[in-house]
């Protein structure tokens, strides 16, 4: 018995190491060497959106669906993310043409700091990850301290604090008094962005941009994991059900409350930073509560509760939203019949009234509050195996990149 | 901005007055200071009556279904498009009516489609629900509108200009309190006095105890609904005819704002929510006229959360006991 268990564990590590493998190597392939047609140009950018959305909504899940607290505050921790990336990877030389109107405060780029001691591609990639994490710790900071006032309150009270501080953060970053960092209500452009993510090799350039992306998203959403499956997941889940049983059985709410908030900002602030880099300009005023609203939507499709769902339904939800349903807009089905009433903003409204019909119909989402396991996925192969003595590689061809960040 | 700042003969007159007969500084500087931030104080209290029409709508149906219709806000903007399209086709007399009746069918037609099946589901899934509502009805209007600004058709009799102690502004500022009040007095009223109101008072007490004793609350919450959207249809009017023109975010703002007012008065409280319109209305106007524009919604927000933390039940809301 428990031999067979050890081996259906194996099985299911082995099922993962393949799939992040294949997914990896599919990222190499797409930067570097697969030829740019029309079908790469957009796949590339649909798989680096759902990668951080992925992120996003996973970042989000953990509060709304694995504490219980209806946070819509998303917004404004990716805006802090974001500005404090590009703020403090914008190269020193830049920062004259970058913050026109003000006088810079930051003038050091800390890829470029790093490139200086160990080589320009190594330092670029680890300069930026420290990035990130600096942007995450701050994103996290300000959890820390909007938490003292808004953790106290209840559910839709809750909602709408969270939401008045995201306004409130992109106002102060939009003022000019912050110039000098924020630069005011412009952009801020020419940081590190993911096409600056390069090893050289001679004269062979190999672009990472797509796999750092993926290995940034993949260890995040792996921690979120770890944590929901650790003692804290388990008492975080208990608030989630009932804060006063969960209180009576000794779980201190407002502590467990605040570790979720920071930890879930400090992943939305990496995913801003993400974002920054993805876009590869940044500005406050974008940062609308309709950002928040989005990736509500996206979690809900997913099932709230639910790690795995939320990886699928963004890469879903950004593949439609970007590739798939782009000919709503462009007035002809496939190219065509020409239809009069699909013209720009069409792929919208179907999009909402598809949501509407989630929420409304299947309010449990795509996987509900389960999670796609690579264990039970090895089981079953295993079972497969066992019954009909024959391989079934097949199984590994049905699952999608979406699971791979598992 | 609205107002401009300079060119108020009436601070001037008074300045000269003072500084001949009286000499006494200070109340020059204090007439000086109201004369200079008239125009503001009066925006300030026409913005707060159209905040107030909004906010009434976010409190009643926060108080019988415990839920932020974050759809409201939309709503009001749906009426501002409706005003644009038909008052092009039939002039704006014509229009009026039909915003008003278009905007309560719509109304009705959320909660029925939205709200309805989910009575039983929890909170949380009716507030997503209605960001998904919101979610459309922006998407909607960006589809009808292509995305561009409609411009606002200029209603003959709230547009007139009037001077008022020498500033000059739109009738509708001076009509938009008034008839703010005169609606919240019938509102009251319907409520203190009729069969409805004592139904909808119950419902708001208790959800299911008034289902035991037989009041219909499917057609409760709709009147709810309808009465909501009704108020918010002549906010529109109101409020709009403020501003140029009408985009499928114009409503999000206001509507959170009028929230906030709803929350800053006591949630469920309909004098509340008007006095809480007022106070943010005027400290929005005022926070413009002290040059701090940048800072006027993110102010209102700080409000909100200062009266969160201080006084989670608002200034005249009912203290709400949890039982386990």
């Amino acid at each position: 018995m428990t031999n067979t268990l050890v081996k259906k564990n194996n099985t299911g590590k082995y099922i993962a190491i393949i799939c992040l493998a294949l997914v990896y190597i599919l990222a190499i392939l797409l930067d570097n060497f697969l030829p740019a047609t029309s079908f790469t140009l957009m796949l590339i950018p649909v798989l680096q959106k759902g990668a951080i959305y992925a992120l996003l909504c996973v970042s989000m899940n953990l509060l709304n669906g694995f504490t219980g607290l209806f946070s819509l505050g998303q917004a404004g921790f990716m805006l802090i993310g974001g500005y404090v990336y590009a703020a403090i990877t914008i190269p020193a030389a830049q920062h004259d043409s970058v913050y026109q109107y003000f006088d810079s405060a930051i003038r050091f780029s800390i890829p470029e700091i790093l490139s200086n001691v160990i080589g320009k591609g190594p330092g670029t990639i680890v300069g930026v990850i420290i990035s990130l994490i600096i942007a995450g710790l701050i994103a996290a900071l300000f959890a820390f301290l909007i938490g003292f006032p808004v953790l106290r309150l209840k559910s839709d009270y809750l909602a709408i604090a969270t939401l008045g501080f995201a306004e409130i953060i992109r106002a102060v970053f939009q003022w000019e008094g912050l110039g000098a960092i924020t630069n005011g209500s412009n952009q801020l452009r020419k940081y590190v962005t993911l096409s600056g993510m390069e090893l050289n090799f001679g004269s062979f350039t190999l672009e990472l941009g797509t796999l750092f992306l993926f290995v940034i998203v993949t260890v995040c959403v792996a921690l979120v994991v770890l944590l929901i499956n650790s003692s804290y997941g388990r008492a975080l889940k208990a608030i989630r059900d009932d804060e006063i049983a969960a209180e009576a059985m000794g779980i201190s709410l407002f502590k467990h409350k605040m570790i979720s908030f920071i930890i879930s900002s400090f992943f939305a602030g990496v995913g801003g930073a993400l974002l920054a880099m993805f876009q590869t300009t940044i500005q406050a005023n974008a940062f609308k509560s309709a950002m928040t609203y989005e990736i509500l939507l996206m979690v809900v499709i997913g099932g709230i509760g639910s790690i795995s769902g939320s990886c699928i339904a963004s890469f879903l939800y950004i593949a439609l939203s970007e590739w798939i349903l782009r000919f709503l807009d462009e007035g002809s089905l496939f190219g065509l019949i020409s239809v009069p009433f699909f013209r720009d903003g069409f792929r919208k409204v179907v999009f909402s009234v598809v949501i509407m019909i989630i929420v409304l119909f299947f309010s449990k989402g795509i996987m509900g509050d389960k999670e796609i396991s690579f264990k039970g996925i090895g089981g079953l192969l295993t079972r497969l195996k066992n019954k009909k003595k024959k391989t079934a590689p097949a199984a590994e061809a049905v699952s999608e990149e979406g699971e791979a960040n598992e | 901005m609205r107002f401009p700042r300079g060119a108020d003969p009436f601070g001037q007159r008074i300045y000269s007055l003072c500084s001949k007969s009286f000499r006494k500084e200070e109340l020059c500087k204090m007439s000086d200071f109201i004369s200079a931030n008239l125009p503001y104080l009066l925006a300030g209290i026409s913005t707060g009556g159209q905040y107030a029409l909004i906010a009434i709508g976010y409190t009643m149906v926060y108080g019988i279904l415990r839920l932020i219709n974050f759809a409201h806000g939309d709503v009001f903007m749906v009426a501002g498009l409706v005003m644009v399209y038909v008052s092009a086709a039939f002039g704006p007399y014509v229009a009026i009516p039909v915003v008003i009746i278009s905007t309560m069918v719509l109304g009705f037609a959320i909660e029925r489609v939205a709200y309805k099946p989910l009575r039983s589901a929890p909170r949380m899934s009716v507030m997503i629900s209605a960001i998904g509502v919101s979610y459309l009805l922006q998407n909607c209007a960006l589809y009808f509108t292509g995305g561009l600004p409609q411009v606002y058709p200029a209603i003959p009799f709230l547009a007139k200009s009037v001077t008022i102690f020498g500033a000059t502004t739109k009738l509708v500022t001076l009509i938009t309190p008034v008839l703010t009040i005169v609606l919240v007095v019938v509102l009251m009223l319907l409520i203190n006095h009729t069969k409805m109101g004592m139904a909808m008072r119950a419902v708001s007490k208790d959800f299911e105890t008034s289902q035991l004793m037989g009041i219909k609350i499917n057609s409760v919450i709709s009147t709810t609904f309808v009465i909501g959207c009704f108020l918010a249809a002549i906010g529109s009017l109101l409020y709009f005819s403020n501003y140029t023109s009408v985009i499928p975010t114009s409503g999000g703002m206001p509507g959170l704002k009028a929230f906030v007012a709803a929350v800053f008065g006591g949630i469920g409280s309909i004098p509340g929510a008007v006095i809480g319109a007022f106070i943010i209305g005027i400290c929005e106007n005022l926070m413009k006229g002290l040059g701090l524009t940048a800072f006027s919604d993110a102010f209102t927000f700080v409000l909100l959360i200062v009266i969160l933390v201080v006084k989670p039940t608002g200034i005249f809301g009912e203290k709400a006991t949890d039982k386990v």
